[in-house]
């Protein structure tokens, strides 16, 4: 059982999302960078299914040289190799593009004699959240996909897929070799270990620089969203200012 | 050049968020037709009501794609008869709701169509390229951007865009039966685990919740929180460190990838107000932050506060309200 993760480094914004003075990034001189949410719980699923059926998992990211501190912290978790399609710091890469740039490192593995039972993506990615890029990848790997998962169980040359919807979950049954998109709350992902972090510094990360094919989701600008500071009226301080709190769940009618 | 739009129904009429489409799509068909897709069994029937509605809305024509396979949701089925229908109509657009849903049938239509598609807008006007703002990092940030190629692929942020009626009179309905291969019908629901959590309000449709995050210090600091969404009749939240640090659930994270919560009132003690956190709270009609730091973040988003501790002030809301409700 082969299993690839795709995953997207992304900074971890705070309060406050800051923008560059040209308005084409944020601003990350002052941030931290981690897994999209919802990859890290894919990285941590793709650890657990080679735990019990054995097989190869794979991490892949398409991101600046930098990105290289996300795949360690995948194969710090577990993952036994890494793939690094670098690109230039300041590069937008589109859906479409980042898609076919995945497909070619994928034909590359098969090439290479590795093919892949299960390829998990988050749902969509923190940043640009296009929720598209495994569907584009799935689509032209003329295989079946399952998006959104909190659930998924391999058994018997096919994935179970559980969806959350309303008042419980839908189940999708796909034969392997498949794709899914997984969410956070899909599973607890695990602490690296010392150990752990200490194999993934000697395991192999292979890094080649895909060309970039014109942007057709072209970004222009970014804009923070106008007008939503608000002036919060202060109902007064510590303990005593319950009943005025209580007047106003009152007022609200939820009292 | 029309606009197609993508609806989804629920029982007995149209989902809200395909009418905030619909009104969106208006803006992009500047006067052209809109026609609207929906699929079904061929052994149910798409009520006149729905055409109605949609008629409301500006729809001129309900197209509605009949097959076995629409029995239970199939989303490359339902991309499949979209692209079907659109080589038919050849739209200058085709839109969808900003929902699970929405963005997945969407995404395989721009797959088979090898065309750019905009997930989550709040605003387009068409052109060549046709120019869209959307949502990133779940609604903290917009981007606007150009969307080269015909034709336009997008989706409507969902609350975003006000669903406001354009009649047209009733849409004429259409049926046809769409084309599937059997790598079509493939991926489909094919069974429902219900919730067994039941009896609990939920997160989602909670009028109240009331949540804290790390400030809590520990998994049994919830316990007051726990208190005072019971006397509310209310559901606990939490903000991302909290399930991280394995101290609740991730079904009660409040959050871009947690729950979005559309209270009347939202409660959050000791919540700082990362942006990953405030776009999950952005549709709460009321938020009163209890916090320490009159500095922290979420005073910048917060209608009310109470500038302390909410080991101290949690305790005595839910004596005084019990207080209230004695006299």
């Amino acid at each position: 059982m082969n299993v690839l993760v795709c995953v997207k480094r992304v900074p971890m914004t705070g309060g406050k999302i800051v923008l560059t003075a040209d308005e084409q990034a944020i601003a990350t001189q002052h941030l931290g960078f981690t897994i999209s949410p919802h990859e890290e719980c894919g990285v941590e699923e793709a650890v657990r299914i080679v735990e019990q059926h054995g097989g190869e998992s794979v991490v892949l990211t398409l991101g600046p040289p930098e990105a290289e501190e996300q795949l360690r912290d995948a194969m710090a978790l577990g993952m036994d190799r890494a793939i690094h399609l670098v690109i230039g710091d300041d590069e937008d890469w589109d859906a479409q593009a980042t898609a076919t740039a995945i497909l070619d490192a994928i034909e590359a593995e098969h090439a290479a004699g590795v093919d892949f039972d299960l390829i998990f993506f988050g749902n969509e990615s923190a940043d640009s959240g296009g929720y598209q890029v495994g569907i584009r990848v799935a689509h032209a790997l003329e295989r079946p996909i399952a998006t959104g998962l909190k659930g998924v169980a391999v058994e018997a040359g096919r994935v179970r897929c559980e969806q959350e919807v309303p008042g419980g979950r839908d189940v999708f049954d796909l034969p392997l070799p498949a794709v899914v998109t997984v969410k956070e709350g899909l599973n607890f992902p695990r602490y690296p270990s010392v150990p752990g972090r200490m194999r993934a510094q000697k395991k192999p990360i292979a890094s080649s620089s895909p060309t970039a094919a014109p942007a057709r989701l072209e970004k222009v600008r970014l804009v923070s969203p106008p007008g939503e500071r608000k002036e919060a009226e202060i109902l007064g301080h510590g303990p005593d200012a319950a009943p005025k709190v209580v007047e106003l769940l009152q007022r609200i009618g939820v009292a | 050049m029309s606009v197609l739009v993508v609806v989804e129904r629920e029982p007995g009429g149209v989902d809200e968020l395909s009418l905030q489409a619909l009104a969106l799509a208006r803006t992009l068909a500047q006067g052209a037709s809109i026609e609207a897709l929906a699929v079904t069994p061929p052994s149910d029937t798409v009520s006149q009501g729905v055409a109605a509605t949609l008629g409301e809305h500006g729809v001129s024509t309900l197209h509605v794609a009949e097959h076995a396979v629409f029995g239970s949701y199939a989303p490359t089925a339902v991309a499949q008869a979209a692209v079907e229908l659109a080589e038919r109509l050849q739209p200058a657009a085709i839109v969808g709701a900003g929902t699970e849903r929405g963005n997945e049938v969407l995404a395989h239509i721009a797959a088979r169509l090898d065309l750019p598609l905009a997930a989550n807008c709040i605003a387009a006007a068409s052109g060549d390229p046709a120019r869209v703002t959307r949502l990133r990092w779940g609604g903290s940030l917009l981007e606007e951007a150009d969307v080269h190629g015909a034709p336009t692929l997008l989706t409507v942020a969902p609350h975003l865009v006000t669903a406001e009626r354009a009649p047209a009179g009733e849409a004429a309905v259409e049926h046809f039966a769409p084309t599937l291969s059997e790598a079509d019908q493939l991926v489909r629901v094919t069974d429902r685990a219900e919730d067994d959590t039941a009896g609990g309000v939920s997160l989602a449709d909670a009028k109240v919740v009331v949540s804290s995050g790390r400030g809590a210090g520990s998994p049994e600091g919830f316990g007051i929180i726990e208190e005072l969404a019971d006397l509310l009749g209310g559901a606990v939240g939490c903000s991302r460190a909290v399930t991280m640090a394995g101290w609740r659930p991730h079904t009660d994270q409040v959050g871009q990838t947690g729950t979005k919560i559309a209270p009347d009132i939202y409660i959050a003690c000791g919540i700082s107000g990362a942006t990953q956190h405030m776009a999950g709270c952005k549709g709460a009609k009321t938020i009163l932050a209890v916090n320490t730091d009159p500095q922290a973040p979420i005073l910048a988003s917060a209608d009310y506060a109470v500038i302390g501790d909410l080991h101290e002030v949690v305790p005595a809301i839910s004596a005084e309200l019990r207080k209230a409700r004695q006299t």
